[in-house]
Parts: structure tokens; sequence; C-alpha cells
């Protein structure tokens, strides 16, 4: 065991402030992300797309002259 | 494909990217985080002065270093949305702030907690101190100013105007400990004429910022990829909400 002398109350806590604050601050962050994503593609299975993302019509067919 | 910054201003682009390089950036932050722990808890020595609190300075440090970095950060990216209008300025200036906002809160107490064995107290006002608070205070004022403007063109426009006059702290923050008599020590890594540390607690302390910065780069991506996303969902429930109306006005 890690000896941390006669202030190691302070240490311990030092580095469980930090990990509390860090892996909560990285756990909210995962989630809003993952909840953005789940709001976007529940809108996009109902057929709510940007304009953007629409397919584009089909090319319309290139006239060729013909000789006289 | 070249690749360039430019590429990244897209979002759709930035999308791709992001998708591709948060694995890769999760594994090496927590390469380095295990490294660094490892490092700070169980092979750094102790210091002949401190003893075993100099182990507080290996998240402490770091911290600063993340959490100032992360300021100039949306300073520059305040710039972007009011000079070059970049569509990913703004989204990378209110990604960021939160994660500002933590790492300045670790900062501010471990730095506490390391003071009242050291000092005998666990805050002071003195310069550094006081404006790593108005730092910490900082974030807090642009997340809420974020929050309280719906428009996100608008809320970015006010939030980089407050970003940049708050700039001004950075400089005050750093050298504080040379222009002010301060509890607080002065610049004992990045100084002139080298650092003062041995390379025995050093090592530890650059693996540490290292951690740190890699996790900080990998929260900023998810963050902004988050909020793309956020913008998006707005814009397709405003889509929504039109149709309905159309379709209502069709019944009608």
């Amino acid at each position: 065991m890690l000896g941390l002398g006669p202030h190691a109350s302070f240490i311990i806590a030092a580095y469980a402030v930090a990990f509390v604050a860090l892996g909560a601050l990285t756990v909210a962050t995962v989630a809003d992300d993952r909840k953005q994503r789940r709001l976007l593609a529940d809108l996009e299975r109902r057929g709510i797309t940007r304009r953007s993302a629409k397919p584009r019509p089909a090319a319309t067919p290139t006239v060729t002259r013909t000789a006289p | 494909m070249t690749f360039s910054l430019t590429n990244l201003a897209n979002p759709t682009r930035f999308l791709n990217f992001a998708g591709t390089v948060i694995p890769w950036l999760a594994a090496l932050t927590v390469l380095l985080l295990g490294v660094g722990l490892y490092q700070a808890v169980f092979v750094a020595p102790t210091d002949y002065q401190q003893g075993e609190t100099v182990r507080i300075m290996y998240i402490h440090v770091p911290a600063a270093w993340v959490g100032m970095g992360c300021y100039a950060v949306i300073a520059i990216a305040a710039l972007g949305t009011l000079i070059w209008r970049h569509p990913l300025a703004d989204v990378a200036a209110k990604a960021a702030a939160p994660i500002g906002a933590a790492f300045t809160f670790v900062i501010l107490v471990t730095g506490s907690l390391w003071g009242k064995p050291m000092w005998g107290t666990y805050w002071v006002w003195d310069a550094r101190l006081t404006s790593l608070l108005v730092l910490f205070l900082l974030y807090l004022g642009l997340i809420a100013l974020w929050q309280s403007i719906e428009d996100p063109g608008r809320a970015g426009r006010a939030a980089a105007i407050l970003a940049l006059v708050g700039a001004v702290n950075l400089p005050i923050i750093k050298f504080s400990v040379d222009w002010w008599n301060t509890l607080h020590q002065p610049a004992s890594v990045f100084r002139t004429g080298g650092s003062t540390i041995d390379p025995a607690l050093l090592t530890p302390l650059f693996v540490m910022g290292g951690a740190f910065l890699a996790l900080f780069v990998l929260l900023h991506l998810i963050a902004m990829r988050a909020e793309i996303l956020r913008r998006r969902v707005r814009v397709l429930q405003q889509t929504q909400v039109q149709q309905a109306q159309i379709a209502q006005a069709a019944r009608a």
C-alpha cells in the first residue's frame, strides 16, 4: 500500500474530485451525443430529412441532335 | 483526398472526420491516463519540501494547462465567428465552454486542497487565485448566455463578444505571479531559463499533461458532433411543425 504521509486525506480528496468532475463531464458529453444521434435518427425514420439529404431528382435525358 | 482544415469547415465532412478520429483518440486518452496516473502515484519521487502532497501537482497543473488553453480555443473560435463567419467556429466555442468550466473547477478545488497543507489556508484572495476564479465565472457566464438566447446564430455572436472581452484575463492569470506579490509560486515549468523541476517529477507531469490534452480534444470533438446534430434536429423539428401546419391548412 502506498504511504501518502500525514496529508493523505488532501491527496486522496484532490484525486477523487478530479475523477468525479472529469468523469461526470465525460458521461454527460457522451450521453448528449447519443441523445442527439437518437433524436436525428428518429426524425429521419419518420421521413423528415434535410433538403441537402434528399436524393436528387433523376437527371433529365440529354437531347442529341440527329444529322439532317 | 488531400486533408486540410478548409475541408472540415463543412459540418458533414467534420462529422465523418470526428467519427474516424474519436475511437483512436479515446484509446490514446485511456493509455496516457493509465500510464500517467501510474507514474504520478507509484513511480514519481516525493518532493524534498512538500513530501507526498506534490502528487496533487500531477492533476492540478495539467488541469490548469487545459483550463486556460480551452479558453484560448474559445477566443480563437470567437474570432472565427465574428470575422470569418466560419460555420464551425460557434459550434467549437459552445462545445468547449462546459469542458473548460469542468477543468477550471478541478484547478480551483485541487489547488485549495494542495494549499491547505502547504500554505495553511484553502483560499486567499491573491491575484493568481482570484483571476482563476474569474476564468471559472467567465465559463459559467458563456454557458448561461448560450442557454438564454434561443437562436444559435445570435447566441453565438453575443457569446463571441463576451469571450473576446474575457480573453484579457488569460495573460493576467499567466503573469499574475510576476506582476503582483502572490502566495502562489511563480512559473516553474514553462519559464525563461528552463524548468526548475527535476526530470523525475517532470516526466510524469508531461505524461499527465498529454493525457489531459487528449481528454480535452476527445471531449471537444464529441461535444462538437453533438452540437452539430442538435442544430440539425432543431431544423428538422421546425420542418416537422411547418409540414403539420401545411397539412392542417390543406384539410381546412
